[in-house]
C-alpha cells in the first residue's frame, strides 16, 4: 500500500468501527429520506462524499488562517459553496433524481458528519490527511446508505436501480410488494438492523 | 392429572444444568409450568401469595376470546354462502367452512410466533414467556379472511421481533402486538387489508362451497360503504346483498368485516368474562365506550353530507369495525395500557374518542379503532406521569394546610 499506517487508519477507519451512521449515529435524516431507491440513495453517497472531502481539504487550507471565533461561520460557508455547485452539477446532469432528492441536495450543508469532520479533523490535520478523512467518512456514509436503499427497494418495489429483480411467476403466486417498506419508518428499522449486525460482530463497540 | 405430574418430576432431571438435555430446559420449564402452578416462591420480604400468574391470566383471555371466534368462524360460513346463494347449507356446513377458512390462520400465527418465542428464549437462556398465548389468537381474529397466510406469517415475525423481543420480551413491550401485526398488515400490504374483496370469501375452502358469486354482491364491509359513499345518495347501510341493516343487525354482527370483531353480542360475552374474572379493567372498558358514545353524538349532532359517517347513529359506531372488540380486548392490554386509575379512565375516553374521529373525519383509514388503540398506547406511560404528579402536588398542599397526608 502506498498509504501510511495512519494514513490508511484515517481513510478505512470510517467504513466500520468509527461509521458515521451505524457508530456515530450521525446524518440519520438524510439516511431515511432518500433510501426509498437505490438510484437517489447512490448520488445522494457520491454527492456528500465530494462535499465532504473538498470542503475538508479547503478547510484544512484555511486552518491557521481562520479566526476562532468565526470558525463555523466560515466553514458553513465553504461547505454551502460547495453544495451549491454539487446541486447545479445534479441539476445539468442527472434532473430527474436531483428532483427525487428535493431539499436533501441542499440539505447536506447542515448535515451533521460534515460540521464533524471539519471540526473534527480539518481543523487540526493537513490537506492530504484531511482529504483522506473526508473520503472515508462519505464512503462510509454512503455505504449505509446504499445497504438501506438495497433492501428497501428491492423489498418495497421489487426492483433495483429501476430494474425488475423479482420475477413475474412470484408475482403471479400471490406475493406482494411490501408498501411498509417505502416509509420511512421501515428505514429507521433497518438502520436499527445494520447497527444489530454491526455490534454482533464488533464486540467492544457494545453498551454494557 | 397425578400421573402427569409424576412423569414430568420422573423426566425432569434430564433437563437440569448437566442433564442430558439440559439446552432445552428453557422448553421444558415453559411446558411445566404451564400445566402446573410453580412451586417457587419469593423467600425475603412481605409478598401476597395468589394463584395466579401471567401463564393463568393469559389462558382466561383466550377463554374469553372463544365466543367471539366461533361465532367468526360461523360468520365467515355464512358470509360465504350468502354470497353464493345456497342458504340451504345448514348450520353446520356453515361452520365447518368458517372453521376450515380461519384455522390456517390460526396455526400460521402460533407456530411463526411462537417458533420465534422458543428460539428467542433458547438462544438468551431465558425461560419462555406466555405473552404470545393471547397475541397468537388475537392475530387471526383482526385480519379479514382472505389475508394470505405468508403475509400473517411476514407480520406476525415482524411484531413478535421489533415490537416485542427488541424491547425485552413479554411486559415490556410499549405497543401491543397484535395491533401492530395488523398495522404491519394495513401499510405493507394494502390492497389485502381495505376494499370490498377480502371480507368475504367467495372461492371455495379445501374444496368445500364451490359456487359462483350471486349478481348484486358486493363483499364491502359497513365501513367501507361509508368510505366510499357518494354524496348526496341517501346513507343506508346494506349487507352483502344490498338489504338494510338494522342497528341489530351490526350488534348480532352477521355482517362482513374481519374475523372475530363483527358480532359485538359475542365480544360482550367475552367482556364478561374478563371482567368477572377480574382479568380485564372495567375502567378502561366502560370508558372506551362512553368516549366513542360522546364523540359519535357530538359528531351526530353537526352532521354533514361531506363525512357521510356522522350520519350514523353513535350506537351503530360502537357496533360497527372493530370498536367492541378492541374496547374489550386491545384497550385492556395491561402492559400497554395506563396504570392508575385516574389514567385509566383518561386513557380509556381518548380512544373512544380517537376512534371516532379517525374513522369519521380521514378518508383515508374506514376505521380508526387499531390506530387510535395504538396512539394511546404511546400515551399511557406520559397519562401516569400526570396523574402521579398532581396527586403528589396535591397531597403537598394538603400537607401544607395542615391536614393529614395519607388520606
Amino acid at each position: 500500500m502506498f498509504l501510511s499506517k495512519k494514513n490508511r487508519e484515517t481513510l478505512l477507519g470510517p467504513l466500520s468501527k468509527n461509521n458515521p451512521v451505524v457508530v456515530q449515529i450521525l446524518g440519520i435524516c438524510s439516511a431515511l429520506a432518500v433510501t426509498a431507491k437505490l438510484e437517489p440513495a447512490f448520488v445522494m453517497a457520491v454527492s456528500v462524499t465530494a462535499v465532504v472531502a473538498f470542503s475538508n481539504v479547503i478547510i484544512s487550507l484555511l486552518r491557521n488562517t481562520i479566526p476562532n471565533n468565526i470558525r463555523i461561520i466560515v466553514q458553513l460557508v465553504v461547505v454551502a459553496a460547495l453544495v451549491i455547485i454539487v446541486d447545479q452539477i445534479l441539476k445539468a446532469y442527472v434532473y430527474d433524481v436531483s428532483k427525487q432528492l428535493s431539499v436533501f441536495v441542499g440539505l447536506i450543508i447542515t448535515n451533521c458528519i460534515l460540521m464533524g469532520r471539519l471540526e473534527a479533523y480539518a481543523m487540526g490535520n493537513g490537506p492530504w490527511e484531511s482529504f483522506l478523512d473526508g473520503i472515508g467518512n462519505g464512503i462510509g456514509y454512503g455505504m449505509i446508505l446504499i445497504i438501506i436503499a438495497f433492501f428497501r427497494e428491492l423489498l418495497g418495489n421489487g426492483t433495483l436501480f429501476g430494474y425488475h429483480v423479482i420475477p413475474q411467476s412470484f408475482y403471479d403466486m400471490g406475493y406482494q410488494n411490501n408498501g411498509l417498506m417505502i416509509l420511512p419508518p421501515m428505514a429507521l428499522i433497518v438502520v436499527g438492523c445494520i447497527i444489530w449486525v454491526h455490534r454482533s460482530f464488533n464486540k467492544d463497540l457494545q453498551d454494557k | 392429572m397425578n400421573g402427569l405430574k409424576k412423569y414430568i418430576d420422573k423426566i425432569k432431571p434430564n433437563f437440569e444444568p448437566g442433564g442430558k438435555y439440559s439446552k432445552l430446559r428453557s422448553v421444558f420449564e415453559g411446558f411445566e409450568t404451564f400445566l402446573f402452578v410453580p412451586n417457587t416462591t419469593s423467600k425475603s420480604g412481605v409478598h401476597i401469595h395468589d394463584a395466579i400468574d401471567s401463564k393463568r391470566t393469559m389462558s382466561v383471555v383466550v377463554i374469553a376470546l372463544i365466543p367471539a371466534l366461533l361465532f367468526g368462524m360461523y360468520n365467515v360460513g355464512y358470509q360465504h354462502y350468502l354470497a353464493i346463494g345456497d342458504m340451504s347449507a345448514g348450520f353446520w356446513m356453515m361452520f365447518l367452512y368458517g372453521f376450515l377458512a380461519v384455522l390456517p390462520k390460526i396455526v400460521v400465527s402460533y407456530v411463526v410466533g411462537l417458533g420465534i418465542e422458543f428460539i428467542g428464549a433458547q438462544i438468551r437462556g431465558h425461560e419462555i414467556q406466555e405473552g404470545f398465548l393471547v397475541t397468537g389468537m388475537l392475530i387471526p381474529m383482526i385480519v379479514p379472511v382472505d389475508t394470505p397466510l405468508w403475509m400473517i406469517a411476514v407480520a406476525t415475525a415482524f411484531s413478535v421481533i421489533f415490537a416485542k423481543e427488541i424491547f425485552g420480551g413479554t411486559g415490556m413491550n410499549i405497543f401491543n402486538v397484535a395491533l401492530i401485526t395488523r398495522a404491519f398488515l394495513f401499510f405493507a400490504y394494502p390492497s389485502k387489508m381495505s376494499g370490498d374483496a377480502v371480507f368475504v370469501r367467495t372461492s371455495d375452502t379445501f374444496g368445500i362451497g364451490a359456487g359462483n358469486v350471486v349478481e348484486g354482491f358486493s363483499g364491502a364491509t359497513p365501513l367501507g360503504q361509508i368510505a366510499t359513499h357518494v354524496p348526496g345518495t341517501d346513507m343506508v347501510l346494506t349487507d352483502t346483498l344490498g338489504n338494510t341493516l338494522s342497528t341489530w343487525d351490526m350488534f348480532f354482527g352477521l355482517i362482513p368485516g374481519s374475523i372475530g370483531e363483527t358480532s359485538t353480542l359475542a365480544i360482550l360475552i367475552g367482556a364478561v368474562i374478563l371482567l368477572a374474572t377480574g382479568i380485564a379493567n372495567w375502567r378502561i372498558v366502560l370508558s372506551v365506550f362512553v368516549g366513542g358514545y360522546v364523540m359519535a353524538s357530538i359528531a351526530h349532532i353537526f352532521a354533514t353530507p361531506t363525512y357521510p359517517g356522522s350520519l350514523l347513529t353513535p350506537l351503530d359506531h360502537l357496533c360497527l369495525g372493530g370498536f367492541a372488540f378492541a374496547a374489550v380486548f386491545m384497550a385492556t392490554d395491561p402492559v400497554t395500557a395506563s396504570r392508575t386509575t385516574l389514567g385509566k379512565y383518561i386513557y380509556g375516553f381518548l380512544i373512544g374518542v380517537i376512534t371516532i374521529i379517525i374513522r369519521l373525519y380521514n378518508n383515508g383509514y374506514p376505521e380508526g379503532a387499531m390506530l387510535a388503540v395504538l396512539l394511546m398506547n404511546v400515551f399511557a406511560p406520559l397519562i401516569d406521569y400526570f396523574v402521579v404528579e398532581a396527586n403528589i402536588k396535591n397531597r403537598l398542599k394538603r400537607l401544607k394546610q395542615g391536614g393529614r397526608v395519607n388520606e
